[in-house]
This record gives structure tokens, C-alpha cells and sequence, in this order.
């Protein structure tokens, strides 16, 4: 602890203070006409800033010295994959997920059930825009046009066609995925900065599209009355159905863990994480770059056009308020918390993300500041997410030349 | 040195325009099967772009540039994209080391194997015995590969880890996995010590001995004369002297290139 980070935690605290004023210390009461001075706030802001500050240059002091020196700690995702390997802890410990997963709708109630479904959709979405901005390193801010295609095929096939929710499920897939292919074509030659700009765009288009074409998708006041996916054309009650589509969202993100592992790990995998680290360098030698980028974009968008579809089942009711671009970031935000291109670091993502909010509701008012503080805090001290990505090593057979 | 006359790469009348710089002038150059040919001259001479228009990467003004792998048609490669070019059996290293460098080091040479393979997103959902096999025969080439370059015992580690002379054996590995018959390199010593330029004098007469012809610039000069069948030297876009090492540092225009203007000039 030497002078000048003193020095500098006594800046930052006073920068605090005077940032948090208006909001922390004056209180204006419009009915009697005074103004309160919470005095003891301005101190309690000052003291805290001064603290976490103080904290952080410790922090980046401890880690700074760490550099050059080799740290004989294997990366965490490392760690736990050593950890997991042996089968004695890894039977016990997936069967207990396993576990907990088949009996949580049972032991919950159905709010907490309906919360898990979410978090499950969203763990679906991240892994899917994962494969786009994880894995092929494209920067894809409209990804929640997919999710609304998906979410409008179903509503509309189903009130206007009577189709039924398996039936729209493929569609809606194929669909989005189309979508993917119609946004890959414009921005095959974009890369970082522009090609964020243009999904954002073409993120907002598809929002437009559905809020203005009244006749097609009943704009802003959304369609209702979806129906709920029936099991075997048994009609459920509401409870019921809640418990299915928990079991389906499970059954789904199993799915998805599944095949995006395989992609992963396969030729176009390898091409994907070229394209991402360096485009020219990858044509050179030999991968076809467009084809690359839209299989990206294509099996990118297959994911949410299904949580679509699952999506429009579970509400009953969408309108494109629910296909924001603050979906689009939340999503992406799950990536990057937990660690691109790394599926555990996504599904840990998703989890904090969308279960720390609700469990943060008894914070009230302060709930979405806590929140942002926690999202600050993960960037600094782990800026390459939660679980960073490991490259596997791979078996040789070697040929007695 | 079995040199075969069919030219696997010829160059006619190649013209690169930048703005106003004119990086390539009417440049012309052949390599023949079996042969270790050298591109040379100063800084700026244009080089580095005579490799991005024969490679796709820049679209030249004007001019021709026809591959024939041995046994193969004659395929015009103007207008052609990089990966395209690549399949057709050019591959080519970078001056400025272009690796996948959060890929692991056999991971960047698997991407080499890619234009020789095929599996696609159903073979790597449900990966049915002949992706398997395709998948255990990339790993197991590219492994061979880094074996023969000598990289075989930091297979694992990220290429971004390794050692620039290290580097610069990965973009070779990684541009023999796509089964070139022409091998371009572009300045593959620089950085290299004497040993490593050493070894890398034995590796590239090892590539040219499997079947792949070699072109090769490079500013180390022991290192090609040494090295090469023929010499092009070119300045200002144009090609000002070839021929046999002997011949071409006889020349006087390249000793005038390379040491400046004479008094009398
Ligand atoms: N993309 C580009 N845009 C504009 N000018 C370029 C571009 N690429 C190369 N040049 C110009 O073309 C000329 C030739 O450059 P090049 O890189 O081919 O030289 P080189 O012979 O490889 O040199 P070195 O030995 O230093 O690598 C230079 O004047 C360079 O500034
Ligand atoms: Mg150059």
C-alpha cells in the first residue's frame, strides 16, 4: 500500500461523491417544498469507493507480479476437467445433477419451475450465438431476430393453420436458419465493428417488420391465445404443461450440449476458430470463407428459431416488445460472461444471468444496480469469462514407417 | 534434381496497380516440377505482392497466371479465390507469420487438411465411421507433418507459445497439409538463427525431394544461393535479372540494384 495508490483511491472516492449527488444525497420533496440533505449517504459512498479501490490496485498489483512468473495452476476449466474425469466423481456428480434436475419441477413451485425454463431457453440461446460469436468470432448483435422468427412462426402457423407445436418445431428451425443464410449473404465481406452494426440493424428490421405489418403479425398488441404443446394430444392443465416444457427445455439444452459439442469438435469446427482468429491466413489455406460464415449464421440462428418456438408455446402471448435489442444483449452478455466459445462457461452464464436477477428481486429497487455491479466486477477480474476455452489434445496413431 | 520441363507454375505479363504505385510491371516466371526457385530483390520490390496476386488474395490488373499440378489440366488461376487456388494445389507461407494463434499447434496443421477432406455438419453430428476415419487420418497426417518439420513434441501447446523460428516451421507444416504442388514461402528465415537457417535449408530440399516444387523469396543470400535451380530478381515490379545463382550475381543490374547507383550511372 504505497502513497500514490492512497492518493488515488482518494480521487476515485471523491469522483464517486460527486457523481452519486444528485442521486444519493439530495432529495427533493415535492409536496412540502424542501429539500432533504442525506449527508450520511455521501459518506457511506465515499468510504466504499475509497475501499473497493484500494482493493482493486491490490488486486491488479497481486496479479501483475504473477506475470512472467508460470503459474503451476492449470487454467480452471482444466482443473475441472482433471477433476471430473475420474469416473468415481464424475458418476456421483452427474447423477446428482441428473437428479436434481428430474425432481426439481416436483419439489418447486411452479414459479420457480417456469424461472427454470427460462433459464434453460436462455442457456439454448447462448450456446447457439455462441457458435456464431464464440466460435466463428462473427460479432452478431441482431441475434434475436432469429428468436422472433422462430416465436412468429409458430404463433401465426398455429393460429392461422392450426399447426401444432412438433410440427411447427423443424419449421421454425429451418426458418430461422434460413433468416441466419439471408443475413450471412450482405455481411460476408463486414467484420468486427461494421458487421455488429449491421445485425443490429437487421435485428431491429425484423422488430420493425412485426410491430408495423399489422395485417401479417397484428403489430404492436401481438398475437394471443398460442396454444401450449400437447403431450400425445393430451390436453394438460396449466401446471402440467409447465412441468413439460421445463422437461422439454431439459431434453432441448441436453440436445444442444450434445450436438454443439460435436460441431465443435469437428472439421467445420476447426474452420470456424480459424475464420475467427485470422480470415485471410484460413482462405489461404483452403476453407471456403462464405460457406463458413453461413453455416455459422445458419446453425447459429437453428437454436433460437426453435427456443422461438418454444418460447410462443410457454407465454401463449408475443409481441415484439419481448424481441429487443436488450435480448440481444443479454444473450450475447451470457457468451462473454462465460467465456466465449466454452459450452460450461455459457451455461454458467446463462444461469447467473437470468437467475441472479430474480433472486436479486428482494433488493427491489437496487436489484438491476447490484446486477450491473456483479457484470462489472466478473469483466475485470475475469475478463476472459468465467470458464475460458480449452483446445483438446487429440490421440495419434502412429504409422511404423 | 529430377526436373521436369511442364512448368507447374507460369507467370505472364503479371501487373499489379495500387493508386498510382505500380507494384508489379509485366512480370513474367515459370516454375518446373522438381525445381527450388528463388525470388529476390530489395525492399518494396514487390515481392510480398507478386504471392498475393498468384494467390488470390489480390485480383492483378493484368496478366496470367496458369498452375499445372503434375498430371493435371492447365487451370487459369486469375479471378480464382484463395481457398479455391489452394485446393488446386498452391499453398503458400506469409512474410508476416499469419498463424491460428489460439488453436493449438496441431490444430493450425489440421486446418491445412481441410480442402483434402469433406465431412460436413451431419458427419460432425453424427460422426459415422467414415468421419471417423477421415478425422483419425487428418490427426494422424498432420501429426506426421509436424514430426518432419520437428515440431513433434509441442503438438499441444498454442501456436501464439512457440518460438518465431518455431512459427515460422508451423506455416510450413501447415501449408504442406494442404498437399501443395507448389510451395510458395515468403522470407521463411527471417528471424531464424544460423542453426535453425541451417535446418531449414535441409527441410526445404526435403519438401522439394517429397514432389513439391519450391518458390521461394528470402533475403538471406547464403540461404539461396545455396539453395535454388534458378534466380529471379526483380526492383520496382520488374523482373531485372534470372538465372543460375552464378549468372545472376554476376549481373550488373542486380549489383546495381542491390548497392544502388553507381557514379558512372
Ligand atoms: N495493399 C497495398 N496497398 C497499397 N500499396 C501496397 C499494398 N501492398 C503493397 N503495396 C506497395 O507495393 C510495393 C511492394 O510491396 P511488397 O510488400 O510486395 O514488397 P516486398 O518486395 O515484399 O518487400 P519486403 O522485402 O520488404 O517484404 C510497396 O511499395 C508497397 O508499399
Ligand atoms: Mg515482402
Amino acid at each position: 500500500m504505497n502513497f500514490a495508490e492512497i492518493r488515488r483511491a482518494l480521487g476515485v472516492a471523491l469522483w464517486f461523491v460527486f457523481l452519486t449527488f444528485p442521486l444519493m444525497v439530495i432529495r427533493v420533496d415535492s409536496i412540502e417544498s424542501t429539500i432533504e440533505w442525506r449527508w450520511m449517504n455521501m459518506l457511506w459512498v465515499a468510504v466504499g469507493s475509497f475501499a473497493l479501490s484500494l482493493l482493486t490496485s491490490w488486486y491488479f498489483r497481486r496479479r501483475e507480479a504473477a506475470v512472467g512468473k508460470v503459474s503451476d495452476k492449470p487454467p480452471l476449466a482444466v482443473r475441472l476437467r482433471t477433476w471430473t474425469a475420474d469416473p468415481a466423481r464424475r458418476l456421483p456428480l452427474f447423477g446428482a445433477l441428473a437428479a436434481f434436475a428430474i425432481v426439481f419441477p416436483f419439489l418447486f413451485s411452479s414459479y420457480q419451475t417456469n424461472i427454470m425454463t427460462t433459464a434453460l431457453m436462455y442457456v439454448v440461446l447462448g450456446l447457439g450465438l455462441n457458435i456464431v460469436v464464440g466460435l466463428a468470432g462473427l460479432l452478431d448483435l441482431g441475434y434475436v431476430a432469429f428468436y422472433a422468427v422462430g416465436a412468429y412462426s409458430y404463433a401465426l402457423l398455429n393460429t392461422h393453420f392450426g399447426l401444432g407445436f412438433w410440427t411447427v418445431l423443424p419449421i421454425g428451425a429451418a426458418l430461422a436458419a434460413l433468416f441466419g443464410i439471408l443475413l450471412g449473404f450482405p455481411v460476408l465481406r463486414l467484420r468486427g465493428d461494421y458487421l455488429a452494426i449491421v445485425t443490429l440493424a437487421f435485428g431491429e428490421i425484423i422488430r420493425l417488420v412485426l410491430e408495423n405489418w399489422n395485417d401479417f403479425s397484428q403489430g404492436p398488441s401481438g398475437i394471443s391465445n398460442i396454444e401450449r404443446p400437447a403431450l400425445f394430444g393430451i390436453e394438460l392443465t396449466l401446471n402440467q404443461s409447465i412441468t413439460y416444457l421445463y422437461f422439454l427445455m431439459l431434453l432441448m439444452v441436453i440436445i444442444t450440449i450434445f450436438v454443439v459439442n460435436r460441431l465443435q469438435d469437428s472439421r467445420i469446427g476447426r474452420a470456424w476458430l480459424a475464420l475467427r482468429e485470422d480470415d485471410i491466413a484460413c482462405q489461404a489455406m483452403g476453407i471456403d470463407k462464405t460457406k463458413t460464415k453461413l453455416t455459422a449464421f445458419a446453425l447459429g440462428a437453428t437454436w433460437a428459431g426453435m427456443v422461438g418456438v418454444i418460447f410462443a408455446a410457454k407465454t401463449t402471448f408475443i409481441n415484439p416488445a419481448s424481441f429487443t435489442f436488450l435480448e440481444s444483449a443479454i444473450i450475447l452478455a451470457i457468451v462473454v460472461l462465460g467465456g466465449m466459445g466454452s459450452i460450461l462457461g455459457v451455461i454458467i452464464g446463462a444461469f447467473i444471468l437470468i437467475l441472479l436477477p430474480e433472486y436479486l428481486r428482494a433488493l427491489a429497487d437496487y436489484r438491476m444496480l447490484a446486477f450491473g455491479a456483479i457484470l462489472v466486477t466478473m469483466m475485470i477480474f475475469r475478463p476472459q469469462g468465467i470458464i475460458a476455452n480449452v483446445r483438446r489434445t487429440y490421440q495419434f496413431t502412429r504409422k511404423d514407417a | 534434381m529430377q526436373q521436369s520441363n511442364t512448368a507447374i507454375l507460369e507467370v505472364k505479363g503479371l501487373s499489379m496497380a495500387f493508386g498510382g504505385i505500380q507494384a508489379l510491371n509485366q512480370l513474367d516466371l515459370k516454375v518446373h516440377g522438381g525445381e527450388i526457385v528463388a525470388l529476390i530483390g530489395p525492399n518494396g520490390a514487390g515481392k510480398t505482392t507478386f504471392f498475393n496476386c498468384v494467390t488470390g488474395i489480390y485480383t492483378p490488373t493484368a496478366g496470367d497466371v496458369l498452375l499445372t499440378p503434375p498430371g493435371q489440366k492447365t487451370t487459369r488461376l486469375n479471378g480464382l479465390k484463395p481457398n479455391v487456388i489452394a485446393k488446386r494445389g498452391m499453398a503458400r507461407t506469409f512474410q508476416n507469420i499469419r498463424l491460428f494463434q489460439n488453436m493449438t499447434v496441431l490444430e493450425n496443421v489440421m486446418i491445412g487438411r481441410h480442402c483434402r477432406t469433406s465431412s460436413f455438419i451431419l458427419g460432425a453430428i453424427f460422426r459415422p465411421p467414415h468421419t471417423r476415419r477421415e478425422e483419425q487420418e487428418i490427426v494422424d497426417h498432420s501429426y506426421a507433418i509436424l514430426e518432419k518439420v520437428g515440431l513433434a513434441d509441442v503438438v499441444n501447446d498454442f501456436s501464439k507459445n512457440l518460438s518465431y523460428g518455431q512459427q515460422r516451421r508451423l506455416e510450413i507444416a501447415r501449408a504442406l497439409a494442404t498437399e501443395p504442388s507448389l510451395l510458395l514461402l515468403d522470407e521463411p528465415a527471417a528471424g531464424m538463427n544460423p542453426q535453425e537457417t541451417q535446418e531449414l535449408d535441409k527441410l526445404i530440399r526435403r519438401i522439394r525431394d517429397e514432389g513439391h516444387a519450391v518458390l521461394l523469396i528470402e533475403h538471406d543470400m547464403k540461404l539461396v544461393m545455396n539453395l535454388s535451380d534458378r534466380i529471379y530478381v526483380m526492383d520496382y515490379g520488374r523482373r531485372i535479372a534470372t538465372g543460375t545463382p552464378q549468372e545472376v550475381s554476376a549481373d550488373p543490374a542486380v549489383i546495381k540494384a542491390y548497392l544502388g547507383e553507381s557514379d558512372d550511372a
